[in-house]
């Protein structure tokens, strides 16, 4: 009897054992017919793409697709390494991917991991797209076009109205625009606003304003920034570089920055408790303003040129990882969603601006205004500048070296190193950087 | 996918053979083999979920692994001579033993000084012991940010109240020292409860007469404490510490969220509060999303929580053994 109980047990504990691998085994993978029936599209994003009144459109006329969006208002920080982890995984990532710019470079070096959309009837979409848009989605020979262009982020400057009034500044758009034609310009204006002690900093971070004028010198000058078309990191070398060092280090002596680190928890505080005046404007961030300003914000924001010569800073794509169990649905969504009429879509949700000629043509993008903003004429303001925009090569390691630029400009912002210090820094740790 | 595994005995023999009865030869199998199938689940487990990874990871760090490359070629150990020269990896693990021994040496004497009020007479004494254990039942997360928005640069309350009374405000993320100081104050709020709770049941096993004995000979609660309580928690604390060294080496969720915005993995500009598992993140994941050196890093941590453990272990023997000595004098 003890002996029958005791193989009891034993069998009971192999079972249980085989249970518990057989789980942790099978766990993941959705067993959804890829042919007929209907399908889930999971389409991946981070912040505010504005899809959510597109989705339902396009649910109406293919009844037979459900689409669920992850990621929404999420940042870019957070949703990069996820997914770079999925693909790596070969499992997890969304039939459509949202890829920015400055990371589509490290994900086009390994293309085996997406669809090659050229494959799938997308070479006759091109003329859909501003020419170096469509270019950026390309890999380097040419062969596979790794995603479709959603958005562009043409450059402005956003201001605080009532702050501007307190330090006796004018406030009309229009004359804010002729105070700063040069970032020199923008910071004399700067030191009038400091001299008349308003409670608030000029500007929000020295790190987002480097990030501008950079883009904005390359883009005018060499068309590159920390590597050059050849891939050579060229920190040191690249005049653009340097000159947006020296212009932000001018910026921080004048002590015109609130040193907010962007994106930190203080950053949000600062808009909510209106601690900054002035915060370099891509078009998608007119969107992070109004949710981190709130709505108690509205009208007291308005948008300006920018000091300089236009620029652009960001925008993205849609892909389709291999990974996908519905490829071609996918694909077609994704045409859909990066197609004019989406971008215009997108646009008036949440304001990125469109990558594609015709929507940035069309009379719903030129003719809005953006009520948050003052009732500004957004549309005027970014696509007129659009259209002209010059596109930043971006090497290999863009984002890491970056990362490391953009911490030596905050160190010195921070009066943790002088600014010849915080040079060395931003030079020898993106060396190191760019050779991990 | 299920792995098969055949619960059932052999099949029976095939009729004619002479050999011991199926029975026997059964209850021989069972008395021979069933512990280890008894004991299996355990190392099944843990051969998945522990020996695997640990193996997995030594050999994705002899390996220059992209994350999203499709080719890692074999580089030997060139990843671990390339970090025991790199002075970003030595920053991060001085970042990390700082805030361990901030944290840590405080935490475990608050927690024996609240231990051994516990354990005395108190009126409603399950609810004070309860109630010390309640920050350890709040969510890290939760603990991190509340406490990151405290030690706030511009709206944080500490920096508020320190102005009260004439401190300038400090930076706390800025301030390599002070971030190390307020990451610990997070650290300590979660577990001196818990390690309190643990030393408090390890003083009840005490026996009462022991301390009857010593207050009959004169000894004051001091003394006693030192004498008696200290010298015979010894296994306890030697366990609490090991705990709080593994704990403590491994330490991400509160520095990491302490810092928040772009990069806050990089702990600061300067890498002011980054621990080594922060480091460790930095390069296996975003940016730089190098497996190979990330899976290095994992293994000179694991080296060194090691060393660390023995060395604290060491360290314990002897003052518990001198204590001991002057006890049984």
């Amino acid at each position: 009897m003890v002996t029958f109980t005791r193989r009891r047990l034993a069998a009971v504990a192999l079972v249980a054992t085989t249970a518990l691998l057989g789980a942790t085994a099978c766990g993941g993978g959705d067993n959804e017919a890829a042919a007929g029936g209907p399908v889930t599209l999971t389409v991946d994003v981070f912040g505010q793409f504005g899809y959510a009144e597109l989705y339902k459109e396009y649910m109406a006329s293919h009844p037979d697709v459900k689409i669920v969006e992850r990621g929404t208002g999420s940042n870019l920080d957070e949703y990069s390494p996820k997914l770079t982890q999925w693909l790596a995984a070969g499992k997890g990532a969304g039939d459509i991917v949202a890829i920015e710019e400055g990371l589509l470079v490290e994900y086009k070096a390994n293309p085996q991991n997406f669809v090659n959309l050229l494959d799938h009837g997308a070479a006759d979409l091109k003329g859909n797209f501003l020419d170096w848009k469509w270019n950026q989605g390309l890999t380097a020979d040419g062969k596979q076009l790794i995603g479709l262009g959603t958005d562009v982020g043409g450059m402005a400057m956003c201001y605080r109205k009532d702050l501007f009034a307190k330090a006796g500044l004018p406030t009309d758009r229009e004359a804010v625009s002729k105070l700063w034609p040069t970032w020199p310009d923008y910071i004399k204006v700067g030191e009038q606003f400091k001299a008349k002690n308003t409670g608030a900093a000029f500007l929000d971070a020295a790190t987002n304003t480097f990030n501008t004028i950079l883009l904005q010198t390359a883009g005018n000058t060499t068309g590159y920034s920390y590597y050059d078309t050849g891939d050579k990191l060229v920190v040191d070398s690249n005049p653009a570089v340097r000159q947006a060092y020296d212009t932000t280090m001018d910026i921080i002596d004048s002590g015109l920055s609130g040193r907010y680190g962007s994106w930190s928890e203080e950053w949000v505080s600062a808009f909510k408790q209106s601690k900054f005046a002035t915060i370099a404007c891509p078009a998608w961030m007119t969107g992070v303003i109004e949710g981190n300003a709130g709505p108690g914000a509205k009208g007291k924001w308005d948008i300006a040129q920018v000091p300089g010569n236009g620029g652009n800073w960001g925008g993205s794509f849609l892909a389709v990882p291999k990974q996908s169990k519905h490829q071609a649905a996918a694909i077609e969504l994704a045409k859909f969603l990066t197609s004019a009429q989406g971008q215009i879509g997108a646009f008036k949700a949440k304001g990125p601006l469109p990558s594609s000629p015709q929507a940035l043509a069309d009379p719903a993008i030129v003719d809005s205004t953006n009520a948050y903003f003052s009732t500004a004429p957004v549309g005027r303001i970014f696509a007129e500048g659009a259209k002209n925009l010059k596109p930043v090569y971006m090497g290999p390691k863009n984002q890491a070296v970056r990362t490391e630029v953009e911490n030596a400009v905050r160190s010195v912002e921070l009066g943790k190193r002088s600014p010849e210090q915080g040079w060395a820094d931003a030079v020898g740790n993106a060396e190191k950087a760019a050779a991990k | 996918m299920a792995v098969q595994l055949d619960a059932r005995p052999p099949v029976a023999p095939t009729p004619g053979t002479t050999r011991p009865s199926r029975s026997v030869r059964l209850s021989r199998f069972d008395t021979r083999y069933s512990p280890y199938l008894y004991i299996a689940p355990f190392f099944l487990l843990f051969g998945v979920f522990g020996i695997y990874p640990l193996a997995y990871t030594f050999w994705v760090s002899l390996h220059d692994w992209d994350l999203l490359g499709a080719d890692h070629p074999f580089v030997g150990l060139d990843n671990y001579s390339e970090l025991l020269a790199d002075p970003d990896f030595w920053h991060s693990v001085v970042n990390t033993l700082g805030i361990f021994v901030i944290s840590t040496v405080p935490q475990l004497l608050l927690a024996l000084w609240l231990a051994n009020l516990l354990n005395r007479q108190l009126r409603a004494r399950t609810t004070w012991r309860m109630a010390v254990l309640i920050p350890n039942v709040t969510s890290t997360a939760a603990v991190a940010i509340v406490f990151a928005v405290l030690f706030g640069r511009d709206f944080g309350m500490i920096n508020w109240l320190l102005d009260h009374v004439g401190v300038d405000a400090i930076d706390w993320k800025a301030n390599r020292l002070a971030s190390w100081v307020a990451i610990s104050a997070m650290v300590d709020w979660r577990w001196t409860g818990y390690n309190a709770l643990i030393f408090l049941a390890a003083m009840q096993a005490i026996p009462r007469d022991l301390y009857e004995s010593a207050a009959i000979d004169g000894a004051g609660r001091a003394r006693q404490f030192w004498s008696i309580t200290v010298p015979l928690l010894k296994p306890t604390i030697i366990f609490a510490v090991i705990i709080s060294t593994i704990g403590g080496l491994q330490l991400f969720t509160e520095p990491r969220l302490f810092n928040s915005g772009t990069n806050a993995i990089r702990g600061g500009p300067l890498r002011e509060s980054q621990t080594v598992t922060m480091y460790m993140f930095e390069n296996a994941f975003a940016p730089h999303y190098n497996f190979g050196y990330g899976s290095a890093i994992a293994w000179l941590l694991f080296a060194l929580i090691a060393v660390v453990a023995a060395v604290n272990v060491l360290l314990l023997r002897r003052l518990g053994g001198g204590a001991r000595k002057e006890d049984s004098r």
